[in-house]
């Protein structure tokens, strides 16, 4: 009673004073300091480059040189293949991931399941493998002269895949995204679920829906929040596609150093030791990032969010 | 160990895990004044505190020597990263004002710390010990009369081969590139799952120093301008004979340092290899049970005169920033050419050094731990180190090596001609200087 009445009576000092600052504080400064300084760090280095004066071997120096990165990221063609390539990445991982995620969630949930602890957890440990780990162990079921899933194809007298070809590689390279990537979003559309109220079911049930029609018909609308949540992080992941190909790099030909864009900006700012162009493609990366992540949502905010809203 | 430096690839995924997300971070390090601050002409024996940054196995070792003997002055060692990575680690840190006082360059990086300002002009220092390394060695640390860094160790190239194999298929070791051409094509005939060795696309220092054998000049600065010939006749002669073999199967297309590769190497699918000096440590680390199988020859020569490359090798550098560049100069000295550094830097470090008295020192008197049966291993290869010859390196080796990985990757992989490869890379290294704003002349 007594801290009501107090809480009552202070309200309307909030409007003006300090108070509100000074909580906010700490979380602008970092913000300012952490992410929009290095931000606009970037983008000044983006529109700089080292060019070269002097007579001899000529020294470095570090010049204002306007859009001319921007020109030839966007003109470099391996950069642009890199995009596509991505592209193309998240086009396959994605839905397969997603897909097979909804898929186990959908059936783990049902009333009859069995081992289903046991299912959820071998399902979800592939998500505690490092990225560079479950690289290298599919790096070695993929060469050819180590692979022992070509040993076992040979031993049964059939065409062994190779699935470092050119042709082959992309989806060799999505495999080990989605081997990764399935148990965790399993886990979120499976609590997802599980929080579901059990009476709905009920009542499917007694109007005559199998469980499947409830899957599709009942959990599956109800959760499309959780859904949509999973598939932008999915995405995003997608854009910032890196460790995998660049573990595999060096193992075979068919992985280029600039196969995604993040190993193009990795190669010019350590290998080429290029911060001005990294920087300059690293801008267009998180630009192109923003758009499609902006453009998804709105697209699906009014479907999944609409109720709410 | 130089062996180390070239396939940094496989680690670099696990070392750049968080790094692409942390670019900015990285970056915003930089900044500051591009100034060379004038010579100082400092006491060598002034108390010091040294920085050096190398990534030479168990240097700590060879370096604890220096510290007993030199209390006063006190070389640090840090090991900060390797090859490339140090480079622009060392970049950044010169930019940022605290560049270390020593640095370990690979000779091919040095263009790319002496333009960036980095690297001191060590001319002054070197008149008194150039005699001290065989002319091929000095060069691949002088550029237009100036010296930047004193060569640590080298790696003169030669051919390894299994021995047992080449007994047991009748093979006769090739001394001409001919040879090792008809060779390859036996081994094709007398067993379709060997060949006789790998064109490998993930190390452009090993193919680079083919090319030295055969002639090439890659670069040349005269005043100020770049003359570049990536496509010179040797590469391309070098190149047109590796890829026409490749092409047509007759040799292996894949690349080295892979678990692929160290399979190949144990279970004898390759059955030589043309490696460098430190190739023997390398053999030691991927195929162990290979043991007392390999011998090492002269690399197969093109003409008359026996000749051969280099693959790796780096050199100590002192950054044009260091404040105690005398004391900083006496160290370089000493660590490169005191025969008891060589011996600690040959024992622990397991490099072949490159001054002289090294190459002749007590500790080479033993095989190789993997070659025991070739006791006189290092008295031939300081025979062939004597036939070696680099050329000059250019401000953007690092481009142009990376453009090398990518353009023969995908040459090897559409059997296409590796001659226009070579071009390409050519084209791509020029194109690179001249983006730039290096004076280049076109050959």
């Amino acid at each position: 009673m007594l801290a009501a009445a107090t809480v009552r009576r202070r309200r309307p000092s909030r409007r003006g004073g300090p108070t509100p600052y000074v909580l906010m504080a700490p979380a602008v400064v970092l913000l300012v300091l952490f992410l929009l300084v290095p931000i606009g760090y970037t983008v000044y280095l983006s529109l700089r480059a080292n060019r070269v004066t002097g007579g001899g071997l000529g020294i470095r120096r570090e010049t204002f040189v306007g859009l001319e990165n921007y020109a030839s990221v966007l003109t470099d063609s391996a950069y642009v293949d890199g995009v596509l390539r991505m592209l193309l990445y998240g086009v396959i991982v994605v839905p397969s991931m997603l897909g097979l995620a909804l898929l186990f969630a959908l059936l783990l949930d049902t009333p009859r399941v069995r081992f289903g602890a046991f299912s959820r957890i071998g399902i979800f440990l592939p998500y505690a493998v490092p990225g560079v780990i479950a690289s290298l162990l599919w790096g070695f079921l993929y060469l050819p002269d180590v692979s022992p899933i070509r040993d076992t194809f040979e031993w049964l007298g059939l065409p062994a895949p190779d699935f470092l070809a050119p042709g082959t590689v992309l989806f060799s390279v999505a495999n080990i995204g989605v081997w990764g990537g399935v148990g965790f979003n399993m886990i979120v559309l499976f609590t997802a679920l599980r929080g579901l109220p059990p009476e709905m079911y009920e009542a499917a049930r007694i109007d005559g829906a199998n469980e499947v029609q409830i899957a599709l018909r009942v959990k599956v609308p109800l959760i499309m929040p959780a859904i949509v949540m999973t598939g932008i992080f999915a995405m995003i992941s997608t854009l910032q596609v890196y460790t995998e190909p660049a573990t595999l790099q060096p193992l075979t030909d068919t992985v280029s150093q600039t196969w995604v864009p993040l190993m193009t900006i990795y190669r010019d700012a350590f290998v080429n030791a290029d911060i001005y162009s990294a920087a300059a493609a690293s801008v267009v990366l998180a630009l192109g990032t923003l758009a499609v992540s902006v453009a998804v949502l709105t697209l699906l905010q009014r479907r999944a969010f609409g109720r709410d809203r | 160990m130089t062996q180390q430096i070239h396939r940094r690839g496989f680690l670099k995924g696990i070392a750049a895990l968080g790094a692409a997300t942390a670019v900015p971070t990285f970056l915003a390090a930089c900044g500051g004044d591009d100034e060379e601050p004038a010579q100082t002409a400092g006491d060598p024996n002034a108390p010091a505190n040294l920085t050096f940054w190398t990534w030479t196995t168990n240097v700590q070792k060879v370096v604890d020597i220096w510290n007993a003997k030199n209390p006063t002055q006190k070389v640090t060692v840090s090991n900060q990263a390797q090859g490339e990575e140090l480079i622009t680690k060392t970049l950044t840190a010169h930019r940022a004002g605290n560049a270390p006082d020593l640095i370990h360059a690979e000779y091919q990086a040095l263009p790319v710390l002496i333009t960036n300002g980095v690297a001191a002009d060590l001319t002054s220092l070197a008149d008194g010990i150039k005699g001290e390394f065989t002319d091929g060695t000095w060069a691949l640390t002088s550029f237009g009369g100036k010296t930047y860094g004193i060569p640590q160790d080298v790696g003169p190239m030669m051919l390894y081969y299994r021995e047992d194999l080449f007994q047991q298929l009748g093979l006769t070791v090739p001394t001409t590139w001919d040879e090792f051409a008809d060779v390859a094509r036996q081994v094709r005939q007398k067993d379709a799952k060997r060949y006789l060795a790998t064109f490998s696309s993930g190390d452009p220092g090993w193919f680079a120093g083919l090319a030295e054998q055969a002639g090439a000049n890659w670069w040349v600065n005269d005043n100020g301008t770049w003359t570049v010939r990536i496509n010179d006749e040797a590469t391309k002669r070098v190149a047109s004979f590796w890829g026409g073999l490749v092409n047509d199967d007759v040799l292996s297309g894949k690349p080295m340092y892979t678990p692929e590769w160290n399979k190949a190497m144990t279970d004898g699918t390759l059955l030589a290899w043309p490696s460098a000096i430190w190739g023997a440590g390398v053999l030691e680390g991927v195929a162990p049970s290979t043991k007392g199988k390999w011998r090492m020859v002269p690399m197969p020569q093109w003409d008359g005169t026996q000749a051969t490359g280099y693959w790796g090798g780096s050199a100590t550098a002192i950054s044009s920033k260091s404040s105690q560049r005398a004391q900083a100069e006496k160290f370089v000295k000493w660590l490169n050419t005191d025969q008891e550094a060589l011996d600690a830097l040959i024992a622990e470090g397991g490099i072949y050094p490159a001054a002289t008295k090294g190459q002749s020192s007590s500790q080479l008197s033993k095989a190789p731990a993997m070659m025991p049966n070739q006791p006189t291993f290092f008295a031939e290869a300081a025979d062939i180190a004597q036939t070696a010859r680099g050329f000059n390196w250019a401000p953007n080796v690092n481009v142009t090596y990376s453009q090398y990985s990518d353009i023969f990757a995908k040459a090897i992989q559409d059997k296409s001609d590796f001659a226009a490869a070579v071009d390409a890379v050519q084209a791509a290294s020029v194109a690179d200087l001249k983006k730039q704003g290096f004076e280049v002349k076109e050959a």
